[in-house]
């Protein structure tokens, strides 16, 4: 093309106003093009800054939440009862997960994730924000940890996240008195403050674990951290700490539970040690047991299923949660209710000729010695455990002064330990058969009553805390286990003090003959216990054995219990505290099937306060405050003074 | 003038270009102080690459060189190269159409030294084409000059939107419609062409691909998705929002440093300028650019010839719609099109060309009607 040639018409200076009023008017589009641009920035980072500079803010900053470390328990010495060990989980962040189900199969090559790891995983993840880590295996193995390490970049949003896992060094030994912790779930998740638990792993179950749940999981911190596009964490901008839970001490000794448990062998039962005057726990064992470290590493559903349904119930706490029969441990009750109570006179005695009968009835309740023991007082009738003593006393007593003089001591009422799940026990009255049974009472429940039969049902804690009580001459101690809480940053120390309730005391000559009884049962010449202070121990044990039947005996039956099957065979008991004269421990030893109280359980108590007597005088590594040792006999005369205000 | 390049040495012409530089001093220190505002918020957006902004710097290097080299050429001489230059670009077209590469989209043609887009060829080739060729007429045009310069302006905008690049199809169809408009087409056509394109509007849409289409249903409500289309839209205007009036101070910006906001040292880097000076910043920048435009139209209405005038009017007005496009682009008043923020974005193509166009301006400038009628050099 060639350019066009120029017509003579035009006209140069018309066509330049031309382009100028056209380039005016562009100008001027462009200018208000300029000023409808310059609005919507006005709009956007004026009118709307808020609203952008928080989604700014929420694309780079994320909160992460902090786990606080979990308090440590230890026993009343400072030796270590449940730790906390660094271990490693996997840990993935759902909202930065394309393909969750594709990349658990994926990391499945990598890492064991089992199919109840995947369940927990689900409920889990949808129990939390999806920004939130959620845990997918727990206790990674160092070769897992390795494998994963190499191909980490090839799953974003999954990572090995270090924690800690929660140790029980004495394995069994203390099952029943820590409990256990195990892997939140979804569940736990909707009883705890959600937010509180955000970064938490672990919750108590049962036991220590789960009464000092709040105390032991301390403060929840938080973590404002920047994060690009990817989401990796680039840098803390705030941090506020989380606060460690509190460590407790427990009143229980390690050595001393230890022995217990070995004291008690292979029998299932269970053995409660207190100290009279603190009614703190020194020893609370219950057999069969279980490893609570299985459930701290994420026990399997069939491992879990086979502890449930074990015959022999590993789970159940004995000495909490076992109600049994007292058997012949009553009768020191029973007596001293008749004494108090002006029923019988110091000087009572009664022959035994082997049974006793109602007036006007043929039944026989028979003694354990078929001859009889011939005539004995209050001391000998215990010393012995003539039953033909205690079913008169009971019957002349009636249920109901039973009842109300021994509930003082306890009976059929929970402890108020700190484990969760206690049993009450039951003591019998008119009243209660009415409201339970909705029968009326009969006089030959009465009697036999009066030798820890029938109705009668208490805890090995019940029965350690009533013999406690006697030791202590009529002071109710409150039985607890936690000896004191410390906060483990600035060493603030929790010791909870309890104050103690008094059985009002008629005459002291009736405990006395009550406690001299108890201690003729171990140290008499015919003391049912004698065997197991055949060596002479350097001190004096008083103690009352005692047999719960596990099956209803004929009255005219020879009992062999030894010949029976075991799963028939009675229950041995024994109660005891030592020493006598300044009590330091109380004891209650049942051992399950083990037959006579005599043979199996006091032997077994005999071994737990020899331990207690015998130990050697380390420097308790917590200087209790308030409570000094012996503290509780200075505490007597106050403590009669109270009882004399009542 | 090209007698006097001829007989120099290469040392005495530069000593000519520097001591006569032919230039409207003005327009040339806004230029560079834009682009000098373009390396410094390119030093944040890229993370403190001090590599990508000596590349920049190289760039501008030669932008500059080529815009005081065309400074120098008479209009006269363009005006005569003019038919020879649109056909080389349209040839270079048809080739990208048969052998040209690029990611997604065929713009780039490998000429062994440098591979380049013929397209920005076609954006100063256009415009020069319509102006060379209502130079000749009278003015106001007639329809049948008005339908034949649609024509020529059609054919390679449509080439280009094959590619397929709309922005730059939209931007060299602009530049010709702008030589139209100032050349005195009238109103009433003006309003017909307006109408007959609303009308074909949905035609259009019906061609368009879908990726296209998409950046303009995101325009609409870019939440819906989030994650995929509408992130750009989005993350763009989180980061204009977040900067308030102050903004969050030079190499401050979250979105841009945390890799939040996309392409953010080449298209959306008017969005890291935005989060990093605020509202006050946008202004001062847009002040400098109506200043550019305003300048550059100042010297398109003192030219000497039609030819000048157009040329010049138009290259400026297609400036300014540069400036608008991307600034509603990262505001999200426009649907995302690859258009570069003038003197700023990232990238060697759009600024050299872009100087070139002024070189053309300052020609014209250099060689304008004096008040006695006369040229600098004449």
């Amino acid at each position: 093309m060639r350019p066009p040639a120029r017509k003579p018409l035009r006209d140069a200076v018309r066509e330049a106003r031309l382009f100028r009023v056209r380039a005016m008017t562009a100008l001027a589009v462009v200018i208000g093009c300029f000023a409808v641009l310059a609005g919507r920035f006005f709009y956007l980072q004026v009118v709307k800054h808020e609203e952008f500079i928080t989604r700014s803010e929420d694309n780079r900053v994320k909160v992460r939440a902090l786990p606080p470390n979990r308090g440590l328990i230890f026993d009343r010495r400072g030796r270590i009862l449940a730790d906390n060990r660094p271990a490693y989980r996997l840990e993935m962040i759902p909202e930065q997960v394309a393909e969750i189900d594709a990349t658990l199969d994926e990391l499945a090559q990598l890492i064991a994730i089992t199919a109840e790891d995947r369940e927990r995983f689900y409920k889990l993840k949808e129990a939390r924000p999806s920004f939130q880590g959620v845990a997918v295996r727990l206790r990674l193995s160092e070769s897992e940890v390795a494998r994963f390490a190499v191909d980490r970049h090839r799953y974003p949003g999954v990572d090995i996240v270090p924690y800690q896992t929660r140790v029980y060094p004495q394995g069994e030994e203390f099952a029943h008195v820590l409990g256990y912790v195990r892997q939140l779930d979804a569940e736990d998740l909707a009883q705890v403050d959600a937010t509180e638990y955000s970064a938490t792993t672990h919750i108590g179950k049962t036991g220590i674990e789960r009464y000092y749940e709040k105390r032991l999981h301390g403060r929840v911190g938080h973590e404002r951290v920047e994060i690009n596009v990817q989401g990796r964490v680039l840098g803390s901008l705030e941090r506020a700490p989380p606060v460690a839970g509190d460590n407790i001490y427990l009143t229980i000794d390690a050595q001393l539970q230890s022995v217990a448990a070995q004291a008690l062998g292979d029998s299932t039962g269970a053995i409660v040690a207190v100290e009279p005057a603190s009614g703190e726990i020194l020893a609370l064992v219950s057999k069969p047991s279980f490893d609570p470290n299985r459930f701290a590493d994420g026990i399997s559903v069939a491992e879990y299923r086979a502890l449930v349904n074990s015959p022999e119930r590993p789970l159940f706490n004995r000495a909490t949660q076992g109600g049994y029969e007292p058997g012949s441990t009553l009768k020191p009750y029973i007596a001293l209710a008749g004494l108090e109570l002006g029923v019988i006179p110091l000087d009572h005695t009664v022959y035994s000729r082997g049974y006793y009968q109602l007036p006007g009835q043929s039944h026989r309740y028979r003694d354990w010695k078929r001859e009889g023991h011939g005539r004995v007082d209050v001391v000998q009738a215990i010393a012995q455990s003539v039953n033909v003593y205690f079913y008169e006393l009971a019957h002349e007593l009636g249920i109901d002064p039973i009842h109300d003089y021994l509930a003082q001591f306890g009976f059929g009422a929970r402890t108020g330990i700190d484990l969760n799940g206690e049993a009450s026990g039951i003591l019998p009255s008119r009243e209660w058969k009415r409201r339970v049974h909705h029968l009326p009472w009969y006089p030959g429940e009465t009697v036999i009553t009066g030798i820890g039969q029938g109705f009668t049902v208490t805890t090995p804690l019940q029965l350690a805390r009533a013999v406690a009580t006697i030791a202590a001459r009529g002071r109710v101690p409150h039985i607890h286990l936690l000896r004191q809480a410390e906060n483990s940053a600035g060493g603030d120390v929790h010791a909870p003090r309890f104050a103690p309730t008094f059985i009002p005391i008629g005459n002291a000559a009736h405990w006395q003959a009550v406690v001299d009884g108890m201690t003729q049962v171990v140290h008499g010449v015919r003391g049912t216990a004698r065997v197991i202070a055949s060596d002479n121990p350097p001190y004096r044990i008083a103690g009352k054995t005692g047999t719960a039947q596990v099956r209803a005996i004929a009255e005219d039956e020879e009992r062999e219990d030894e010949e029976l099957p075991r799963h028939l065979r009675n229950h041995a008991l024994f109660i005891a505290f030592a020493p006598v004269e300044r009590p330091q421990i109380a004891v209650s030893v049942i051992a399950e099937h083990g037959g006579g109280g005599a043979s199996v359980a006091a032997p077994i108590a005999r071994q737990v306060i020899d331990a207690w007597l015998t130990r050697g005088e380390e420097e308790p590594a917590v200087a209790r405050q308030g409570l000094r040792p012996g503290s509780a006999d200075a505490c007597r005369p106050d403590c009669g003074a109270a009882r004399e205000e009542s | 003038m090209s007698r006097a390049v001829g007989r120099s040495l290469p040392l005495a012409a530069l000593r000519y270009f520097v001591s006569r530089p032919m230039v409207d001093g003005g327009l040339l220190v806004a230029l560079l102080v834009c682009a000098a505002v373009g390396l410094m918020i390119l030093y944040s957006a890229s993370g403190s690459d001090l590599s990508a902004i000596g590349k920049q710097c190289v760039r501008l290097g030669l932008g500059v060189a080529v815009l005081l080299i065309i400074a120098r050429i008479p209009p006269q001489q363009m005006r005569n190269w003019t038919p020879a230059f649109y056909a080389a670009g349209m040839v270079l077209l048809v080739l990208v159409e048969a052998i040209g590469e690029g990611r997604g989209a065929q713009r780039w043609l490998d000429l062994g030294l440098i591979r380049f887009q013929p397209s920005e060829l076609m954006k100063l080739a256009a415009p020069m084409m319509l102006a060379w060729y209502l130079h000749g007429r009278v003015l106001p045009p007639r329809i049948r000059d008005v339908a034949l310069c649609l024509v020529m302006v059609a054919v390679p905008a449509v080439l280009i939107a094959r590619q397929p690049d709309l922005g730059t199809a939209v931007l060299v169809a602009v530049s010709g419609l702008f030589v139209l408009f100032l050349a005195g087409m009238s109103w009433r056509l003006i309003g017909t062409l307006v109408a007959l394109v609303a009308a074909l509007a949905p035609v259009l849409w019906h061609f368009m691909h879908d990726y296209q289409k998409s950046r303009i249903l995101m325009l609409i409500d870019p939440e819906s998705d989030p994650l995929g289309t509408g992130w750009n839209i989005i993350q763009s205007k989180i980061a204009v929002g977040s900067g308030g009036l102050y903004g969050k101070g030079w190499l401050n910006g979250t979105q841009a440093h945390l890799e939040f906001l996309p392409e953010r040292s080449t298209d959306f880097i008017l969005a890291v300028y935005a989060e990093e000076f605020g509202l006050l910043g946008i202004v001062c920048l847009f002040v400098l650019y109506l200043f550019i435009i305003g300048r550059a139209l100042s010297i398109a209405t003192r030219a000497k010839d039609s030819y000048c005038r157009l040329l010049a009017g138009s290259l400026s007005l297609t400036f300014c719609v540069y400036v608008l496009v991307n600034g509603g682009m990262i505001s999200g008043l426009l649907p995302v099109v690859g258009v570069p923020l003038p003197l700023v974005s990232y990238g060697g193509t759009s600024l050299v060309s872009l100087l070139a166009s002024f070189g053309v301006i300052m020609s014209v400038y250099s060689h304008r009607r004096l008040l006695g009628g006369q040229g600098v050099h004449r």
